[in-house]
């Protein structure tokens, strides 16, 4: 293996540098004692972290996310499944066309799929609607379970499910007791990929969100738009912390080079 | 296996409904809406025009916003080629932990959330911010950084390389690391090697991320938002005033029909174009 030499190090240097600045300076300013957004240098201060608690907005907007972003996964796990199977196991006609219409959100901008569903939501009388604010994420997200769920089936060895056909056990059995517990990594990942794209999404849900259901990311734009105090640093920091955790958890479980990268 | 007809058909159809209902039926309402007539003081009309068209695509305004969008959106692929392609090969060459310790440094931060990193660049490019901080140092005086293009575009290569270093990535673990030293024991100089053995394996995975990089930059939401200000519009943001601001839907409709397209049109140019290099070189 040839090693990298004194340039290609210093250009990593720089890179890792200019990856991390922001969210590091995030960090610092967060704890900042002072009203203006400056990095602490003698005092560190938790006041612009209780203050979130003070502001419900920030506080609601957090609870709104996690919801929207549990149910969202969860729903799209529940019909990406299936589709998978279906998509893995079967030639069936239209089978090309579903697999590129079930995918086409990661080519459709998030700009003109807000659009889209503003008008359609608008048209049908349900602006504003959780429900319906589910169903948008549910297609913005499905794309990466279906992806991982499809990877998952692809690499199964098929003769267990052989077996247990043979001695009689029922396709839903079958499925139940075998095929599922031997993707529910690819599952499991894919679900927690999706929980985290729908916990972010901004471009379309700033067009489909009330004030009753806006989502953190949303709550936090409209905020640094109109003014800029730690409070927002302190927000985002919170959001760096939990984003590291979730990035633990997928690491240790799955490897996120595999998640994020594509199956190897 | 059991191979009735209907299966796939029961299992696909809760998402294909769903897709159908909500991804091709507010597309096609969309569409329509862009040809409708607005009126101030009446609203969306029920007439068709082509007249919101006309406007985006011959008004000054429209057209120096839409020509911004593609020339800050090619700045960015560009960029993140010259940062990206080098970083995946250095990472490539690394030993086993600091390896995937630092790919992960690279593509983590595609999880934390747009307007965290756009918000971490205010900071860093404000006025008061800490590059200005280190230019008066320097001597070199406070710079108007912030709700200029050059914030833009760097935040956009911020928020943008992790999609050029992950295909560069992976194509790079394709080639076999003997090649290139077997490359140099044939004579070949480490320039040699580099152009003729690394480089077409790393251009195939450069073009797929211009290409991800290019149509997610042109179509770019909160970075602009954030870090252009209330004048510096790119096409997503001038859609969002349109809607929020201007309530003119059918502008906004026609506006954002335009940047699908140009999307469109732009990735089967690009996969024409990657195929016909890829003909060529197979012979």
């Amino acid at each position: 293996m040839q090693k990298n030499g004194p340039v290609a190090i210093l250009f990593h240097t720089l890179v890792v540098a200019f990856v991390l600045a922001p969210l590091v300076v995030i960090c610092l300013v967060a704890f900042t004692p002072e009203n203006t957004l400056t990095i602490p240098t003698t005092q560190f201060s938790l006041r612009w972290f209780r203050a979130i608690l003070d502001y419900p907005d920030f506080v609601t907007a957090f609870g709104n996310s996690l919801w929207l972003a549990t149910i969202a996964a969860t729903l799209s796990a529940v019909i990406a499944v299936p589709a998978a199977l279906a998509i893995d196991r079967y030639h069936f006609a239209g089978r090309d066309a579903l697999n590129a219409l079930f995918l086409s959100p990661l080519i459709i901008p998030h700009l003109v799929l807000g659009v889209a569903f503003l008008r359609l939501f608008a048209l049908i009388g349900v602006t504003g609607s959780f429900g319906w604010l589910v169903l948008s994420h549910v297609i913005v997200i499905t794309p990466y379970v279906l992806r991982l769920v499809i990877a998952a089936l692809s690499g199964l060895d098929r003769s267990a499910e052989q077996a247990a056909m043979t001695l009689g056990a029922s396709r839903w059995t079958v499925f139940r007791r075998i095929t599922l517990p031997m993707i529910l990594p690819g599952v499991t990942g894919g679900w927690l990929l999706a929980f985290i794209n729908s916990f972010d999404e901004l471009t379309m849900s700033i067009f489909v969100t009330s004030p009753a259901t806006v989502t953190l990311p949303v709550r936090m734009y409209m905020y640094a738009t109109e003014s800029i105090d730690p409070m927002m640093a302190a927000v985002s920091a919170l959001m760096i912390a939990l984003t590291a955790i979730a990035m633990l958890v997928l690491d240790r479980m799955f490897g996120l080079d595999k998640i994020l990268v594509g199956e190897k | 296996m059991n191979r009735s007809p209907a299966a796939p058909w029961l299992l696909v159809s809760p998402a294909a409904v769903l897709f159908a209902g909500l991804v091709i039926v507010p597309l096609v309402l969309t569409v329509i809406l862009s040809f409708l007539t607005y009126h101030y003081d009446t609203g969306i009309g029920d007439q068709y025009t082509l007249a919101h068209y006309g406007e985006v695509l011959s008004d000054s305004y429209y057209l120096g916003i839409f020509w911004r969008t593609l020339r800050l959106a090619f700045l960015t692929t560009l960029l993140c080629a010259l940062i990206g392609a080098p970083e995946a090969y250095i990472l490539s060459r690394m030993r086993k932990p600091w390896r995937s310790i630092f790919l992960l440094v690279i593509i983590g931060p595609l999880l934390v959330s747009v307007v965290v990193r756009a918000f971490g660049w205010s900071m860093l490019l404000g006025s008061t911010g800490l590059i200005n901080g280190a230019l008066e140092i320097l001597g070199l005086g406070p710079v108007k950084l912030l709700y200029t293009e050059t914030a833009i575009v760097i935040a956009l290569v911020h928020v943008m390389l992790p999609f050029m270093v992950i295909p560069v990535w992976t194509a790079l673990q394709k080639l076999d690391p003997q090649v290139e030293a077997a490359a140099w024991s044939l004579g070949a100089s480490r320039f040699t090697a580099l152009r003729r053995v690394v480089m077409p394996q790393v251009s195939i995975g450069l073009l797929s991320g211009s290409l991800i990089v290019f149509g997610l930059s042109a179509s770019a939401f909160a970075i602009p938002g954030l870090l252009g200000g209330r004048r510096l519009k790119m096409a997503a943001t001038l859609v969002y005033d349109e809607y929020m601001q201007e309530l003119n839907w059918p502008m906004g409709a026609a506006i954002a029909i335009i940047v699908l397209l140009a999307n469109l049109v732009i990735m089967l140019a690009y996969n024409r174009a990657v195929e016909a290099r890829a003909r060529r070189a197979l012979g």
